[in-house]
Order: C-alpha cells, then sequence, then structure tokens
C-alpha cells in the first residue's frame, strides 16, 4: 500500500489542498494582516498599526458584548446539553432499532431546512399576537413580551443546536458497552444513580464535544440575537457585522473576529483536554 | 415490591417517551409552522388561522428578484456540488490510499473548515477576495461555499470507501490494471453511491448557506441571501412561501443522496461489472 506519491496520487491529493489554502487558509491568513491596517477617509491602506487592537480592546462596549456573547453561547451549551440528554437517552436505550433509526433520520431533517425561515417562524410564535400569547390568553394569562427578549435568543440559539446536540449525545451514548449497564443494574445500582455514574462517565467524551459543537455554533451566529433578540443586548457577530457593513471599518471587523477564532480555539482546547482527562480518570477507577 | 418497582420503571419509560416527543415538537414547531402558514392569508400570522390562500407564492413567483435569487442559487449549488464532490473524493481517496508527512495537516484543512464560525468566514472570505478582485461574484460564492462543503462531500466518501475490501484495488493492480485502471473499474464503481450522495448533501447545504453568501455576493444575491433582506425589512409571510418551496427542494435531493447511500444501490453496482 505505500508506495511513494506519484503523478497519479498527485491528481487525487493535490486540488482540495490547493483550494484549502488559497482559499481557506490565506483569508484567514489575510484577516491577521488586516487587522494591521489602518483606514482614511473610508480607504483602506496597507500598514501595520496596532491601532485597532487598541482602539477595540479600549471600548467597554466591546467587552461588555465579549461578555455577554461568551454568556449566552456557554448558557446555550449547558441548557442544549441538559435538555437534549433525557432524550438522546431515551432514543439509545427505549426504541426499537427501527424506531431509532427513524428517530435519527428525522433529526437530520432539520439540518437541510433554513434557519433563517425557522427563526422567522419563530417570530410567529412569540410575538404578542403570536400563537403562544394567544393560547395563554385563553387560559387567561399574559400576554407576555417574548420576542427581543434574552429568552427568544436562546429558543433561537436551541433551534440552531438542539437537533446537533442530539445526535452526537445519541452516537455516544448506542456505542456504550451495554453490559456495563446490565452489570450496575445486577449490583443493584438504582436507575438514576446508573445514568450518573456508569453511562454518563462512558458517553463524557460525546457529551462534552456535543456541548462544545452547541457553544462554537451559538458562539457566531447573528441570526437569533438578531431576529429574536432584537440585537439587544449586542453579541460580537453583531458588532462583526455592524462594522463591516456600515463603512469601510473591516480592520476593526478583522480583530473582533480573531478574537473570537482565538476564543474558540482555546475554548475547544480546553473542552477536549476535559473530556479525556475525565476519560483516562474514568478508566483507571 | 417488584411489582412497584415494575410499575415505577414502566412510568419512567413513558415520561420519557413523552419526553422525546416534546423534543421533537420543539425542533419541528418552527419547520411545521412555516409550512402551514405559507398558506395562510393573514398578513400577521397567528391563530386562529385566516383563509386558505396561495397569495403569497404568487407575490414570490411575480417577483423578478426571486427568480434571479433562485437562478443563481441553482447555478452556484450545482457547480459548488461538482466541484466539492470531486475535491473531497480526492481527498477521501488521499486519505485511504496513502500515508505521509503531514498528513493530519492534510486532514485538518480537509475537514475543518465547517467549525469557523460562518460570519467570520465571511468576513475573511469578502476582504480577501475583493484584495484579488473576485468579491461581488457568483463566482466569490461559489468559491466560499466549496470550501464548506467538500468537507462533508470527503466524510461521505471516506465512509463509503472504508467499508471496501481493502484487498480489491492491489487484486487489479495483480491482475494488470494499471492505478489509472483501477480506479475506473474499481474504486469509482463501488464509491459511486457515496460520489452523488455527497453531490447532492453538498447541492443542499449550499443552498441554505445565507451568512457567507450575504458577505461576499455583492448584487448576485441568492435566495437565501433574499430571505434575510425579508427578514431585515417589512417582514413578511413570503418567508414562509420561500421557505416552504425551498425545503421541499432540499429534502429531495437528501432523500436521493439517502437512497443512493443506505446501499440498495451495491447490488447495482456489482450487477455492472
Amino acid at each position: 500500500m505505500r508506495r511513494p506519491i506519484s503523478i497519479y496520487g498527485l491528481t487525487f491529493s493535490m486540488p482540495l489542498l490547493i483550494w484549502q489554502l488559497l482559499f481557506f487558509v490565506f483569508p484567514l491568513g489575510f484577516l491577521v494582516a488586516l487587522s494591521f491596517w489602518t483606514v482614511k477617509n473610508f480607504a483602506m491602506r496597507p500598514d501595520f498599526d496596532p491601532v485597532n487592537w487598541v482602539t477595540i480592546y479600549s471600548r467597554p462596549v466591546f467587552w461588555q458584548a465579549y461578555g455577554t456573547t461568551f454568556a449566552l453561547a456557554a448558557a446555550a451549551a449547558v441548557l442544549a446539553s441538559v435538555l437534549a440528554f433525557p432524550a438522546a437517552y431515551a432514543i439509545a436505550f427505549k426504541l426499537s432499532d427501527r424506531a431509532r433509526r427513524w428517530a435519527v433520520f428525522l433529526m437530520v431533517i432539520p439540518f437541510f431546512t433554513s434557519y433563517l425561515v425557522r427563526v422567522y417562524s419563530w417570530q410567529i410564535f412569540l410575538s404578542d399576537a403570536g400563537i403562544v400569547n394567544v393560547l395563554l390568553g385563553k387560559i387567561g394569562l399574559g400576554p407576555f413580551p417574548m420576542l427581543n427578549t434574552v429568552g427568544a435568543t436562546m429558543v433561537g440559539y436551541l433551534t440552531l443546536s438542539l437537533p446537533l446536540v442530539i445526535l452526537l449525545q445519541l452516537f455516544s451514548l448506542v456505542f456504550i458497552d451495554r453490559t456495563l449497564i446490565e452489570a450496575a443494574h445486577n449490583l443493584r445500582c438504582g436507575r438514576l444513580r446508573t445514568v450518573f455514574e456508569v453511562v454518563i462517565p462512558s458517553a463524557r467524551v460525546g457529551l462534552v464535544i456535543a456541548a462544545l459543537f452547541c457553544f462554537i455554533l451559538t458562539f457566531g451566529d447573528f441570526v437569533s440575537p438578531v431576529y429574536l433578540g432584537g440585537g439587544d443586548p449586542t453579541t460580537l457577530s453583531i458588532l462583526i457585522t455592524d462594522t463591516t457593513k456600515s463603512g469601510q471599518q473591516w480592520p476593526r471587523a478583522a480583530v473582533i473576529a480573531l478574537t473570537m477564532i482565538g476564543t474558540l480555539l482555546i475554548v475547544a482546547f480546553a473542552a477536549v483536554r476535559f473530556a479525556y482527562a475525565g476519560q483516562a480518570k474514568g478508566g483507571k477507577k | 415490591m417488584s411489582n412497584e418497582v415494575l410499575n415505577r420503571s414502566r412510568s419512567v419509560d413513558w415520561s420519557l417517551r413523552v419526553y422525546i416527543v416534546l423534543a421533537y415538537a420543539f425542533v419541528f414547531a418552527p419547520i411545521a409552522a412555516s409550512f402551514v402558514f405559507s398558506f395562510n392569508s393573514d398578513r400577521f400570522p397567528s391563530i386562529p388561522l385566516g383563509e386558505f390562500s396561495l397569495d403569497w407564492y404568487k407575490a414570490v413567483a411575480s417577483d423578478p428578484l426571486v427568480w434571479q435569487g433562485l437562478g443563481n442559487t441553482l447555478g452556484i449549488g450545482i457547480i459548488v456540488g461538482i466541484l466539492a464532490t470531486l475535491l473531497g473524493f480526492g481527498a477521501a481517496y488521499t486519505d485511504y490510499r496513502y500515508n505521509f508527512f503531514g498528513k493530519q495537516v492534510y486532514l485538518a484543512l480537509a475537514l475543518l473548515p465547517p467549525t469557523i464560525p460562518v460570519i467570520i468566514m465571511g468576513l475573511a472570505m469578502l476582504a480577501f477576495l475583493s484584495r484579488i478582485d473576485l468579491s461581488g461574484r457568483a463566482v466569490s460564492v461559489i468559491i466560499a461555499h466549496v470550501v464548506i462543503c467538500a468537507p462533508f462531500a470527503m466524510a461521505i466518501i471516506r465512509l463509503r470507501l472504508s467499508q471496501m475490501d481493502a484487498a480489491l484495488e492491489p487484486a487489479a493492480w495483480n491482475l494488470g490494471a494499471s492505478e489509472w485502471a483501477a480506479m475506473r473499474h474499481v474504486i469509482v464503481p463501488f464509491t459511486k453511491p457515496a460520489i452523488f450522495g455527497a453531490l447532492f448533501i453538498t447541492m443542499a447545504v449550499s443552498f441554505d448557506e445565507f451568512a457567507i453568501a450575504w458577505f461576499v455576493s455583492g448584487l448576485n444575491e441568492t435566495l437565501p441571501v433574499k430571505v434575510l433582506g425579508f427578514l431585515q425589512g417589512q417582514v413578511s409571510p413570503r418567508i414562509n412561501a420561500i421557505g416552504t418551496f425551498v425545503f421541499v427542494i432540499s429534502m429531495a435531493l437528501v432523500i436521493v443522496a439517502q437512497v443512493l447511500l443506505s446501499g440498495r444501490a451495491v447490488p447495482n453496482t456489482d450487477a455492472e461489472d
């Protein structure tokens, strides 16, 4: 199998490499250069000036948005994980093979529907005269203002991430060695205790990865905070679109984008370490 | 005692089943509502439902900008699907067949792009492509979409290759086939269902992508970018009509891909040989 790479081999391996270097690595690298450019009279000039970093990092608005975005994404990751787990658990252990295949198929469908359309659809549910308030009115409650709140943003975040979190959790749960669970039951370990001491530690890597993906998705999302949250509080994604779309302040937007990438790298690294460290410890036990 | 335990466990089972239904209800509520309200006459959709009407479809169908967006979306999607599948096939085969120095980096480049937030990809693409005078055109969207779609194609085709008997290709060589001949007569036929699956999945991904397209498309707006415009402007149930229409197209592509990938195509490829 191992042969030196030939023209034949290069024909298949090079196109993707070249494409991703040109249009993935270069644009991201260019972002770094761009963050040091200066803007004069609405025109960008190549430069090596840290002014954009200083400007952005000295703005309280930026740090506020940073804190908000981080907190919202972290909350979404926890909430989605907690809400998804009973569903993933039930699909993995309580359904027949056939029903499980259907469940997986159905959960894939949302990936191929427009996220924008789903967010608009939530507006129909959550607006002041929307479906939820009409239903609440029938039992004499409300109306509650729900649109343009953090809660609505969270609904959007869950719409974006819940299917993926459920699927990733499900895949880590179905590969658990079932004899472990039977052994726990035979040793008179209660249902709930089995879940917390056997099932969750065994599926730990998958559960953490699922939460990580939720964090990544929601950290960069601008649709829910704008169209469900009403743009208030401002998130980093809103800052980027505003800075990019209004005026020629691309270098400043680049600073925000690079800060986001840096944050995501650190979070991803920490999450993966946490996932595998826990696994090693679980193994020793 | 044991009866009580059994009852308790049965009620837990039942509540878990109910929970599954609730979770799916949450996920499908917006999709179903968009479908229902696309046929509803009210300007500000809510319940009780207004009359059945096709007005929103008519409004959408009579909007030349929507047609233009649809044309852009379809054209871009088809080209993206073909390019991403070709690149993904090459990468999947490379990973399947070769070991080389730096393979981890190669695989990272092949798989990582979808994990970068689209808004950052959009900004990076816009800045970079306008630097080399390629922004604001249909080709800008194609370039950016291939970057994020090729990894999906690579994953789908790689999965199929891992199901192949590793001895098949060497066997063809031993029988005197050149590497190219083995590729044509062994690898390609075996991966054909995955190739078409990848083609349709990547097309579907491109159809729905709006953020990067919004940044780089300029005046060549795709349909999802158009929807974003509707969402920013007068909020209108037209979004539901477009959404339902695009959903039907995407689902058709996904179901075709699913049928191809489900393995029913295997006897076919065997019969061909």
